[in-house]
């Protein structure tokens, strides 16, 4: 059991969330940055789905009721004063020991994997809160108790390459309403940076920049929507769709995000500069 | 037309509700492997498949898609399950409706209940269904000022749509009535009551 002495300034339980339900309604959901919650559990010998500890910008304060194999993911923040605590690296909390992360360094979102990972009821298959829809567990907050699951498997002898901070650039491909906007569209958008908004969250990263100018007017009748769609609202600033995206959608998407760049989107903090290239697909 | 929705998703373009069902409920029958996500929405349906040969995927799309525009054509019936809805028609905005539409409050109820409504695809919230096919004389704009809570059961007007609300939420649309079905249990398998494709019956309890 770990009990959540400070949660910092915002923190979910997420695995890999709920696909399979769009057609009801139900966000995908999961970790934003999927593949650092996977490296985080890998380390612990842990199915990779398993649930963690999403951390918006670090700053929290944990107590382990029960002793643990923790592993670090995401962006990199300071950890103590548990001895060996760091990114990357499994390490043992001793029961009674309190964890403590900073603020990263870079990046938004540290994942943390717990052996046997956090077994809160999971809601349609999956355990993680879904900030939209409101699905799953609550966020974490100040007293919270947060169940451990039992542990399955052996811990790998292993290490992870200290995370290094990718180029702010997402690789987009067009479409699939590229054609709703005008032809200089989609150079436009590549041609300058784009500030990431301070209302920004799992649902989606808002973008202020060049203006995305329509061709067409009036109403594109609701469509699914995927994670990464960047979605154009008449205001013309580009929305960057994380993982509580909306299933489905009336603004048009000029492009989409290619998968490997979601944990660059999920790693972006308001007040970023962030770029966008295009590579025709098809 | 088959759109690319990223790496992963194919958008294809339907035209019409009535294909985007036919099309949602044959790739259901026999989902193509690696489909994770099938979408139905009023002129397109969204297929997810991660992993999969998007070459391949679009191949078959085209196909199944042909094959179901042909059905569509040739005017077979479309086949889905039917649910009735028992309806308390007390909702707040009963009148209001009833005044907009220039009827009186009781030929509102005759007429949500008189006809047999279709599942059109969901979204808003987890199990809220946009109810097509609604008599036109009832259709009335959503309230100017939506209410901060609308308690789950709630049956409601909005537009040219019906819909029951699945959980209680922040909501604009006019309340004709309330209904104990749920329609929305994250318990049950599948957790909601409505599909796209589905008919509807609303009666009167």
């Amino acid at each position: 059991m770990i009990e959540v002495l400070a949660p910092g300034p915002y923190a979910t339980v997420q695995d890999l969330g709920r696909p399979g339900y769009a057609h009801l309604g139900v966000p995908g959901s999961g970790a934003a940055d999927a593949g650092s919650l996977r490296l985080a559990n890998r380390l612990l010998g842990n199915a990779e789905g398993l649930a963690g500890i999403e951390f918006t910008f670090g700053m929290a304060r944990l107590r382990f009721l029960a002793g643990a194999w923790v592993a670090l993911a995401g962006a990199p923040v300071p950890a103590g004063p548990v001895a060996g605590a760091g990114m990357g690296v499994p390490f043992w909390v001793p029961e009674g020991a309190e964890l403590r992360l900073g603020a990263p360094q870079w990046g938004l979102r540290t994942y943390l994997a717990v052996r046997g990972g956090i077994a809160v009821e999971p809601v349609l298959g999956s355990r993680s809160t879904d900030s939209l829809s409101g699905l799953g567990p609550e966020p974490l907050r100040e007293g919270m108790v947060l169940p451990v699951g039992r542990p399955e498997g052996v811990i790998p002898v292993d290490l992870a390459p200290p995370p290094e901070p990718r180029p702010a650039v997402l690789r987009v491909v067009p479409g699939p309403r590229d054609d709703w906007f005008v032809p200089e569209a989609l150079e436009a958008m590549c041609a300058a940076p784009y500030t990431v908004s301070q209302d920004s969250n799992r649902v989606g990263v808002r973008l202020r920049g060049p203006e995305l100018a329509r061709a067409k007017e009036g109403e594109l009748p609701s469509e699914g929507m995927v994670t990464g769609a960047v979605q154009v609202p008449p205001n013309g600033q580009p929305i960057v769709f994380l993982t509580d995206h909306p299933p489905t959608g009336g603004y048009p998407v000029i492009g989409v995000v290619r998968s490997a760049d979601l944990a660059v989107a999920a790693q972006l903090r308001p007040g970023d500069e962030v770029r966008f290239t295009v590579r025709r697909g098809r | 037309m088959i759109r690319m929705a990223g790496e992963h998703g194919l958008l294809v373009e339907t035209g019409s509700l009535e294909l985007s069902h036919r099309l949602d409920a044959a790739l259901r029958d026999e989902r193509p492997e690696g489909v994770v996500e099938i979408v139905p929405g009023p002129e397109t349906v969204l297929v997810v498949a991660p992993g999969a040969d998007q070459g391949r995927l679009r191949a078959l799309l085209e196909e199944v898609a042909a094959r179901e525009r042909a059905r569509t054509a040739a005017r077979e019936p479309v086949e889905g399950p039917v649910v009735t809805i028992p309806v308390v028609y007390d909702g707040a905005d009963l009148d209001s409706v009833a005044a907009l539409a220039g009827i009186p409050a009781d030929e509102v109820i005759t007429r949500h209940a008189g006809r047999e409504l279709v599942v059109g695809w969901l979204g808003f919230a987890p199990g809220f269904a946009y109810l097509t096919g609604l008599d036109p004389v009832l259709e009335t704009p959503r309230l100017d000022t939506p209410r901060t809570s609308v308690p789950a059961g709630s049956v409601a007007i909005a537009g040219p749509y019906s819909a029951v609300y699945p959980s209680a939420s922040p909501g604009g649309w006019r309340l004709i009535g309330r209904t104990s079905v749920r329609v929305w249990d994250v318990a049950a398998d599948p957790p909601s009551l409505f599909r796209p494709g589905m008919r509807v019956r609303f009666r009167p309890a």
